[in-house]
């Protein structure tokens, strides 16, 4: 067994750093890289990209950085695990293998996760007891069934871990969880077991702690973030895990940001709801129970975390149509940017009646005055602020309504009050509303299965 | 009664689930922590956020990292992409908590 582990999170979701993984592999030691890209958002843009081609769904940033950094993870034996197979983890996996080849490496394996997309299946599903009531609203799937866009099961650990043990060098998933991708090389390592429910929690805890990027090594950090040094160059976290469960997180030498028990406990309270049950596939972690100890020198010891037994259900998240919506904005300047932006408003929002149109919300802000805080925004003087972006957002079944909403922004600069920019962009397209549909399902009716390929 | 501004005691992050934004509110020592454990009530919270929190408010302690994190339901105008709200996710909604005056004896 070894002493420890090095893993590395290398991107928090689709859109992160781009040169994140790669600094991570250079800048020093690990044994691990592992990469969130699955927002819930993200699996029905994916969903919809396979729909028209089925050789996408997945992050296609992949293939890309494999180019960069495959030889060296080879070379010094890191394993890569990431859930960016969105919705087609055996096309990211083939485009990985034709990188490889083209890079004339041999003897590489890729592992795919499978069997977390349930969108096919959701009839056979219902039929076999599944209710998939919404969590939040308790309706009945039957609901939304016609107007899913993408569901899958949030799978765990463990068919990572499976895929380890496989001898796998890349592990491409759909949706696992963030917490799952950290949390399997240690079982995998250091031989954990299914009911080792304080090990688990403490590397689920890890998990959550790496899922967000550099959230926890400085960025994004709303105590003294003016102390944080060179953001420009921001390390990523790094967990470095031993056998009995204790963590330390820190970062590579000579980067920027910081890891410190501040920077980690802003992470830690990042999108919990009961800290005490703090549920995922694998465990329930208590995160009242989480000792952070600050050693100084951009690392962070976390122990003692207490876990429980996993629930009998997997979480599932479906994604629907629920019709459109656009918004737009304009630029008013001083003298009486306020009132001038209110004016255009009204204005807006009087020929909209006119032309009866049809709005499930019409929604208005000012940037520079209270889009961020509304009611709680401090109060300014109309007449004095330099300058205000008006922003209007609609939302509609009816798509003729939404479209036409576009058509209404720019007149506004020849027909409303003066002194108005910043309409270069054309008119705002309707783009497609996707709502959420949380669930839960029974774990006998969802089952993984691993593949490996090899070149 | 003396008023303590939480920005000068605390600090914190924000974010989302579906439609319910989570705050959690971080002290910078024990004393501060003590403060926000007596004062800062979910009562408190749902009050300074009136006209954006249309939900129930949850509150939950974590003496060991001196914070508490706050469930806010019916929040984010639909949450995810139903939101017409530039901050959807409601990633400022921590710094707005933290334009809070707390008043203690």
């Amino acid at each position: 067994m070894k002493e420890k582990i090095r893993i590395a999170s290398g991107q928090g979701f689709w859109g992160d750093l781009i040169n994140a993984p790669y600094n991570q592999v250079f800048g020093g030691e690990i044994d691990y890289l592992v990469m969130d890209y699955l927002a819930e958002v993200t699996m029905s843009i994916l969903q919809k990209q396979k729909s028209k081609n089925p050789q996408l769904g997945y992050a296609r940033d992949i293939p890309e950085l494999m180019k960069s950094t495959l030889p060296e993870c080879k070379k010094r034996n890191i394993k890569i695990l990431t859930n960016g197979g969105g919705v087609n983890p055996v096309a990211c996996a083939n485009s990985v293998l034709e990188v490889a080849k083209q890079l004339n490496l041999n003897q590489l394996k890729v592992a795919v996760v499978l069997g977390d997309d349930i969108k096919d299946r959701i009839d056979e599903l219902i039929n076999l007891g599944a209710e998939l009531k919404n969590m939040d609203t308790g309706e009945h799937i039957s609901k939304i069934k016609d107007k899913i866009l993408s569901a899958n099961v949030y799978f765990g650990a463990f068919p990572i871990v499976e895929a380890l043990q496989q001898d796998a060098d890349i592990v491409i998933t759909g949706r696992t969880t963030d917490t799952g991708l950290t949390l399997a090389p240690m079982i995998y390592e250091f031989g954990w077991k299914k009911n080792d429910y304080n090990l688990l929690a403490a590397g689920t805890v890890a998990g959550h702690i790496l899922e967000c990027g550099a959230q926890a090594s400085g960025g994004n950090f709303l105590g003294d973030w003016k102390s944080i040094p060179n953001f420009a160059e921001i390390g990523f976290p790094i967990a470095e895990a031993y056998p009995s469960g204790e963590v330390i997180i820190s970062k590579h030498k000579n980067t920027g940001g910081k890891v410190s028990f501040e920077t980690v406990a802003e992470q830690l309270v990042y999108e919990i709801g009961d800290p005490k049950n703090y549920i995922t596939p694998d465990c329930i972690a208590d995160f009242t129970t989480i000792i952070l100890d600050d050693l100084g020198d951009d690392r962070v010891r976390v122990y003692n975390v207490k876990g429980y037994p996993e629930t009998e259900f997997f979480k599932v998240s479906c994604s629907y149509f629920d019709g459109y919506s656009s918004s737009a904005t304009l630029t008013y300047s001083w003298p009486e940017a306020l009132t001038k932006a209110k004016y255009a408003d009204e204005i807006l929002r009087k020929r909209l009646q006119n032309l009866n149109l049809n709005f499930d919300e019409i929604r208005t802000e000012f940037i520079g005055y209270n889009a961020c805080h509304g009611p709680l925004s401090k109060q300014l003087d109309e007449d004095d602020i330099n300058e205000i972006v008006l922003r209007v957002a609609v939302r509609s079944k009816d798509y003729n309504s939404v479209e036409r909403f576009g058509k209404e922004i720019a007149p506004l600069i020849l027909t409303g009050p003066p002194s108005v920019t910043g309409f270069a962009g054309g008119r705002p397209k309707p783009s497609e509303v996707v709502a959420y549909w949380p669930a839960l399902i029974s774990k006998e009716l969802v089952h993984h299965q691993v593949k490996i390929y090899e070149v | 009664m003396k008023k303590i501004k939480l920005i000068e005691i605390a600090h914190g992050r924000s974010g989302d689930k579906g439609d319910a934004a989570n705050i959690g509110i971080i002290a910078y020592n024990e004393e501060g922590y003590k403060i926000i454990e007596k004062h800062l009530t979910a009562e408190v919270v749902k009050k300074h956020f009136e006209g954006i929190c249309f939900g129930k408010v949850e509150r939950y302690e974590l003496p060991n990292l001196k914070a508490l994190n706050f469930v806010l339901h019916n929040t984010l105008g639909g949450g995810g992409t139903v939101s017409l709200k530039l901050d959807a996710q409601g990633k400022t909604l921590a710094a707005a908590l933290l334009r809070l005056e707390l008043e203690i004896e």
